[in-house]
């Protein structure tokens, strides 16, 4: 048994955890092989290894048999490795003496045979065993963390935890990509279940974000570089030329007047086209922040070089318009970071069947969402496109959602504003309306209670998948409107139901982009493309990256409420740590054995941290350990043998993968 | 290699003779190289497969076997018999254990798999061999003034759609513009017919009939235009049960595309097989009715 220097004593736990281990692994001939291992003096059996007199067992062991190192095989280290360290730090060995394995999420519940299980949990131990023996004793450094953070999205996630942040006294960079925060709250109408204008919750909030000196507010800016490590984030931000300053606009709007297109004629993408807006436009009366940006798409101007510019004429000694605007790239220096980049509503053209974009009076949710509003295209008023209000509107469920061929999760929000949207289209048009659903999910505060009050208004609820949409009629009632065909599993019938229009109620999906941003900031994705936390029930708001954290949509379909108290808790984590002040680093660095280095240079061309120079005077590579983030990629390109990682080393790796395969 | 390996499958010989007769014709006029493939079978169909699905499977596959001996790509214009080898063709990719067993079979008859032989539709084939702009250029009849509706039935759109997005596709409607005839927007152009269920549960397949039926009136069409031997037979033969039981006296052809393109074309109607129909396309304008004789 070879080690580094003094004899193994090695203390080998194996946890059943309850039934999740033991009830797959034969635990106790696990136990009996590793007493059998070289260097290992103690092995032991223990229900819940993480529980308090599990960890006293390590403590005990390390004083009674003087062991020197230990390996525990349980669970992922990503749960326990922290527990387990402290554990033997307190039992008065250095916390880096321990090895932890995972015979759990890798063995137990991954594998049907129970033979099998069996081996692989020994072979893993095995590897452990041999591998804990060469490992060393190691400090953490400790780095200072940056009282700063950097906030991703202004939807009302975002909004809240730079709120939470800057209330607290820390300084928040608010990086918005379109010309106004606000996201998608800001397009709704009415909230439910409470239907409390949505307007008059958010926009307080906006103008706080404006308005606090603490918050650098940074819209029409997408973040484009993210380096450093936790406390100390490198971030870069672009921020693209919206043609006016904003810190000379005042937002009188009489740009917009005076622009050459006399009328509007460009979709408004605030209003997903419903209305039309100049070249130079202000998204919705109480954006924030309230200037007006000019579209290089559609301004002649910037799009042919040839204009009146009376826009800056009307602009006069302000002078606010700028078509010289180029791209800035902003460099911030951040401690923590909060992805806040909400979600997208599934887009029904996927959904042929439904006919939306062939009919059109099929319209999204999000699209009758801005009709209802009071300061949408139609000032609230819902009516079909030839201006007449429907008599008959159908609403159909889980379009996009629960459904193999598209998205097999429930959006979690549509059953509750499909409700509220059949409470105002109601409201608004005196219509009838339908709602075609799967199931009626109402589980929150009060929402239970709002599906009976609408029960009671006396919307229809018709409980089945809808079929199809279609304009071909079979009986005289179906002339001119579009039938709605399905089972009304409750009756048992197949029902045509003819109506004037048709709200789909879309999913809620990942951003598009959602994996270049997850690859930016290094976290990680669920398949769907949801932004994975580190733990779903313990560290809902944490990610794999420390200092990164997550809030909102971008995690996972959420209403409101829900979104709200995860943003605050996503800045509640950030705060702890940027608190505390400093935070301990793995000592994963890379080392340089000076002995062996040849000073070829290649180690120092291939770091991607600048983390290595050379040594003139020594004619060595040397190792800069604050700036070394133990990526490995010097160790395995170093001709020499010369570098060697701590926790990886090559003796640690190879007596492991050794240990694993014997 | 002899062009394509033509495979009619059983309905092409009895209640879709005319569409053998029709797409043969065509194939001819617009010199589509093709020879039947020698010595097939069964497709396996529906009524195969619900009993023994690995037997069935089987079948199908000694149809691809000896499409791959003579090294040509098949061309298939029943969709039931398009659905069965293509699906066969995925399975025999997708397991293994299967793809052994019938590999075994096949080997006694002295036959092997190979590579995967493509498996086509006449629209496919047209579309590539001579295209439609040549088909254009050999157009001697436009049907002017003809209202066509196009019925795709459901196994070209699905499973294994025959283009990429049979939701918007419009490869039938070109074929039909480019006969001269107009387009008539059908609602129903991938619903199913009711297929077998006219045999077994009549009233709701005669309904499935009626419905598409119906819709293709309203829309003030002058004749049906299908792909599909089951489809034609369905809309054709219950149209006295699905519109006259209900008081509609009208009627309405329901021809092969491929009918069509030949009146178009300018071939003889009797080559096209339009004799054969229960319900006569007799269209009233003076210049269809030259085509038609």
């Amino acid at each position: 048994m070879k080690g580094n220097g003094e004899v193994p004593r090695i203390g080998v736990y194996v946890c059943d955890c309850g039934t999740n281990i033991a009830g797959k692994v034969r635990v106790p001939e696990v136990v009996e092989y590793a007493k059998n291992l070289p260097g290992v003096v103690v092995a032991r059996e223990y229900k819940y290894m993480c529980s308090d007199p599990g960890q006293d067992l390590i403590k005990r062991d390390i004083q009674e048999y003087g062991l020197n190192r230990i390996v525990v095989a349980s669970c992922s280290p990503l749960l326990h490795e922290h527990t387990f360290r402290k554990a033997t730090a307190e039992g008065g060995l250095n916390p880096y003496l321990v090895h932890h394995v995972n015979i759990r999420e890798d063995v137990s519940w991954v594998h049907d045979d129970e033979e099998e299980a069996t081996r692989k949990a020994k072979a893993i131990v095995h590897g452990a065993v041999l591998r804990v023996a060469w490992q060393k004793p190691l400090e953490p450094q400790s780095v200072p963390v940056r009282e700063s953070a950097l906030v991703v999205g202004g939807g009302i996630a975002g909004i809240t935890a730079a709120l939470t942040l800057a209330e607290a006294g820390k300084h928040v960079y608010l990086v918005e990509r379109e010309p106004t925060i606000g996201g998608h709250m800001a397009k709704f109408d009415k909230t439910f279940p409470t239907l409390d204008c949505a307007a008059c919750i958010l926009t307080p909030k906006m103008t706080a974000v404006k308005d606090h000196p603490n918050i650098t507010l940074l819209t029409y800016s997408e973040v484009e570089e993210v380096d450093g490590y936790v406390g100390n984030f490198k971030v870069k931000v672009r921020k693209k030329p919206r043609y006016v300053h904003e810190d000379r606009c005042v937002g009188c709007l009489e740009c917009i007047e005076a622009c050459v297109f006399k009328e509007p004629r460009f979709p408004n993408e605030f209003d997903l086209g419903l209305s039309k807006r100049k070249p130079v436009y202000i998204p919705f009366p109480q954006a924030v922040p309230p200037v007006v940006t000019i579209d290089p798409e559609t301004c002649l101007y910037l799009r042919l070089g040839k204009c009146k510019k009376t826009c800056v004429e009307a602009c006069g000694d302000r002078n606010a318009i700028d078509f010289d605007m180029q791209p800035e790239t902003l460099e911030l220096e951040v401690g923590t970071i909060i992805l806040a980049t909400g979600f997208k509503t599934f887009d029904p053209h996927r959904t042929p069947k439904y006919g939306y974009g062939k009919y059109p009076e099929v319209y999204t949710s999000l699209e009758i969402e801005r009709l209802v509003n009071s300061s949408g295209p139609t000032g609230g008023e819902v009516v079909m496109r030839n201006g007449q209000k429907p008599k008959r509107v159908g609403i159909i469920h889980c379009v996009g959602s629960r459904d193999k061929n598209t998205n097999p999760w429930c959006s979690k929000v549509c059953c509750m504003y499909s409700l509220k949207l059949a409470h105002l289209i109601h409201e608004r048009s005196g219509a009838e309306v339908y709602n075609f659903y799967i199931d009626m999910r109402t589980p929150g505060k009060g929402y239970e209670e709002f599906y009976n009050r609408l029960a009671k208004e006396g919307v229809h609820l018709i409980r089945g998948r809808v079929a199809e949409v279609t304009d071909a009629p079979l009986h005289p009632e179906e002339e001119g409107k579009l039938i709605i065909r399905v089972e009304d599993t409750n009756i048992g019938v197949v029902r045509r139901i003819p109506v004037d229009m048709v709200v789909l109620a879309v999913g809620l999906e990942p951003q598009p982009d959602a994996e270049d941003v997850r690859r930016l900031f290094n976290i990680s994705c669920s398949n769907e493309g949801w932004f994975l936390e580190r733990h779903p029930k313990l560290a809902p708001v944490e990610t794999f990256t420390d200092g990164v954290f997550v809030a909102g949509a971008c995690q996972g379909p959420k209403d409101i409420p829900e979104t709200v108290a995860q943003a605050q808790a996503a800045a509640a984590n950030a705060l702890a740590l940027m608190d505390k002040g400093s935070v301990l680093i793995e000592p994963n660095v890379a080392q340089v054995d000076e002995e062996l280095c040849s000073g070829c240079h290649i180690c120092i061309g291939l770091c991607p941290y600048g983390a290595i120079s050379f040594n003139e005077e020594k004619k060595v590579a040397e190792v800069n350990e604050a700036l070394c983030k133990g990526c490995g990629t010097c160790t395995a390109a170093c001709p020499s043998g010369a570098l060697s990682q701590n926790l990886f080393s090559d003796h640690e790796v190879f007596s492991e993968i050794m240990g694993v395969l014997l | 290699m002899s062009g394509y390996a033509y495979y009619p499958g059983c309905s092409l010989l009895g209640t879709g003779k005319s569409y053998d007769e029709s797409t043969r014709a065509v194939f001819e006029a617009l010199g589509v190289p093709f020879q039947e493939l020698e010595a097939w079978n069964c497709c396996g169909a529906t009524a195969y497969s619900s009993i023994d699905e690995c037997t069935a499977f089987a079948l199908a596959a000694r149809n691809l076997a000896l499409a791959h001996r003579r090294g040509d790509p098949i061309v298939a214009p029943c969709p039931n018999c398009y659905l069965v080898l293509t699906k066969t063709q995925r399975y025999l990719q997708q397991y293994p254990d299967m793809r052994q067993r019938i590999e075994q079979t096949l080997e006694r008859l002295g036959l092997q798999l190979g590579n995967e032989i493509p498996v086509r539709h006449p629209l496919q084939v047209l579309q590539e061999t001579p295209g439609l702009e040549e088909i254009q250029k050999r157009i001697q009849k436009p049907l002017k003034g003809l209202r066509v509706v196009p019925y795709y039935g459901c196994l070209l759109a699905r499973p294994f759609p025959i283009v990429e997005d049979p939701w918007n596709t419009t490869i039938l409607e070109d074929f039909i513009e480019v006969t001269g005839a107009e387009v008539v927007p059908y609602a129903y152009r991938t619903r199913c017919c009711g297929g077998a269920l006219t045999g077994v549960i009549r009233e709701a397949g005669v309904r499935m009939v009626h419905i598409l039926l119906r819709e293709a009136l309203r829309q003030g069409a002058q004749v049906i235009v299908t792909t599909c031997p089951l489809c034609q037979f369905n809309l054709e033969a219950f149209q006295q049960e699905a519109l006259g039981n209900n008081g509609i006296q009208e009627r309405i052809p329901v021809l092969y595309f491929t009918q069509l393109l030949g009146l178009a074309l300018g071939l003889p109607p009797e080559k096209l097989g339009l004799h054969r129909h229960l319900i006569p396309f007799q269209p009233r304008h003076a210049i269809l009715q030259e085509a038609v004789s």
